[in-house]
């Protein structure tokens, strides 16, 4: 059974949105997501200062078997990337909930309004 | 409807997560890849390889009739001997590629992929005409483990005895195993030392369970795959299909082309060889950490000029390593060349493709 937190939004596409202050979200894959796709071998993400836009793809994350497009969550400017990951992407499998990918400054907070609850997400990853 | 091997329930037991794979539904993998990989790198790994498909031989021409039917030479390999080699179209094109045991002049049993049992069994029986021979396939009567790793020569033997500890490489003997003969064979699939064993259902059911209680892990197809590819060991329906040649592939070592001995896709070859391939398989190193990964377009400047067969993040290694079939004029080693991943071009350049060598 893959771990779901409460207090995080979260999309179709298997990404988990933390809030941290006002219009500035982390941006991570789930515990599900990671179960799925086994050994991370890399994670390919754009630049500080980029942005994204949501439902679009911005990245992939590579297990030893097969590469997983992201899909943007939400859309804004991208403020950091999580420069860890490059290094150590088996940090996505440790703890995916602590392992974020990107912090992004939302260009539109009421895109929030469409992601899932907890218990929404639970549903769609069992 | 998909067969299940003789350990599919220990499989499902262990927590393995399964995937189709060929007929079969397969363990890709128990815990992760990466940790099956390395176990079989530094220590002992087992492998449920049931799935591949066995098709005997059998008559006073079989030997005769074997080394008509495979590129490489079974007249004059001694009985015991294993010689791996290719099942070949009349263009020279890979059926598949197999390992031959010749048991004697007038028994040979043929090793063949799972995706190509059938094809296998029909293209041979399309071609015994003039030989005194049977074909039969015992694919669903025999299963097979792998134990492969630098500590399998370690456990086997003490389990099985027969002395197979001096089994030497591509030999392989008949031993006496649970009140039945099996066949334990010096061979694998890995870059690694290691044995396979070909024996009924139930009895490599009881030495799977034997293998586990001595500490060896289960490893799943996905290693098999990264394992074998860092050893530049070819995958079928990768870098040899219907349409790929043995040298084109790079695998003319084992193309009897130097002998007199004819061979079905012979005429074709030694075309082939006089005026040259037109593209061949080499290696592909990355220098931007990426994954190239099969089917992926390799370019020199602008020009697309191939594509990967097969490509990693090497586990070894930890580099982005590929063998990717290019057009001749780029095959040398040190070319720049770029593999597109997801639209941008990664820099890189053409080495050598055993990527892995195993210290003796």
């Amino acid at each position: 059974m893959s771990k779901v937190l409460k207090d995080l939004l979260y999309s179709d596409d298997h990404e988990w949105v933390k809030k941290t202050k006002d219009n500035v979200v982390l941006v991570g894959i789930t515990d599900f997501a990671q179960s799925q796709l086994g050994s991370i071998v890399f994670v390919d993400l754009p630049e500080a200062g980029d942005d994204i836009e949501k439902d679009e793809e911005f990245g992939a994350v590579e297990s030893v078997k097969a590469a997983s497009d992201l899909i943007a969550p939400v859309s804004g400017e991208i403020m950091e990337v999580n420069d860890d990951l490059v290094g150590e992407p088996e940090l996505v499998n440790e703890n995916a909930y602590e392992a974020w990918f990107l912090k992004v400054k939302l260009s539109d907070s009421s895109e929030l309004d469409d992601l899932l609850s907890a218990e929404e997400y639970e549903d769609i990853s069992e | 409807m998909q067969k299940k091997t003789c350990l599919y329930d220990r499989h499902k037991a262990l927590g393995a997560t399964m995937e189709p794979f060929a007929d079969f539904i397969m363990p890709i993998r128990y815990t992760s890849i990466k940790e099956e990989h390395e176990a079989v790198r530094n220590h002992v790994g087992v492998f449920d390889v049931s799935h591949m498909g066995e098709i005997k031989i059998l008559g006073p021409q079989a030997a005769k009739y074997a080394d008509f039917m495979f590129s490489n030479d079974i007249i004059n390999l001694k009985e015991n001997h294993i010689a791996y080699g290719f099942m070949l179209h009349e263009t020279g094109t890979v059926v598949d590629d197999l390992l031959a045991y010749k048991i004697s002049e007038h028994e040979v049993l043929f090793v063949v992929n799972a995706a190509n049992i059938e094809k296998d069994y029909l293209h041979l029986v399309d071609h015994t005409d003039d030989f005194d021979v049977r074909i039969r396939n015992e694919s669903d009567q025999t299963s097979q483990l792998a134990i492969q790793g630098p500590e399998a020569n370690d456990v086997l033997p003490d389990i099985i005895g027969g002395s197979i500890e001096s089994l030497k490489p591509f030999t392989f003997k008949d031993v006496r195993y649970e009140g039945e003969m099996i066949i334990v064979s010096r061979t694998g699939y890995t870059g690694e030392d290691g044995f396979e064993v070909y024996a009924s259902r139930g009895t490599i059911r009881t030495l799977w369970e034997v293998l586990l209680e001595k500490g060896v892990k289960p490893v799943g197809l996905g290693a098999r795959d990264t394992l074998r590819f860092e050893a530049s060991l070819p995958l079928y329906g990768n870098e040899l299909t219907d349409e790929i040649t043995p040298l084109e592939a790079g695998f003319s070592m084992f193309v009897k082309l130097d002998s007199n001995q004819d061979f079905l896709g012979r005429e074709a070859l030694e075309k082939q060889k006089k005026n040259g391939v037109e593209h061949r398989i080499v290696g592909i190193e990355l220098e931007k950490r990426a994954v190239p990964r099969h089917g992926y377009p390799v370019y020199k400047d602008d020009e697309k000029i191939g594509y990967v067969t097969t490509g990693y993040l090497s586990i070894t290694l930890g580099k982005p390593i590929a063998m990717a079939m290019v057009e001749k004029p780029h095959t040398n080693k040190k070319t720049a060349v770029d593999v597109e991943i997801r639209g941008r071009r990664i820099p890189g350049f053409v080495r050598k493709r055993t990527f892995y060598k195993r210290k003796k």
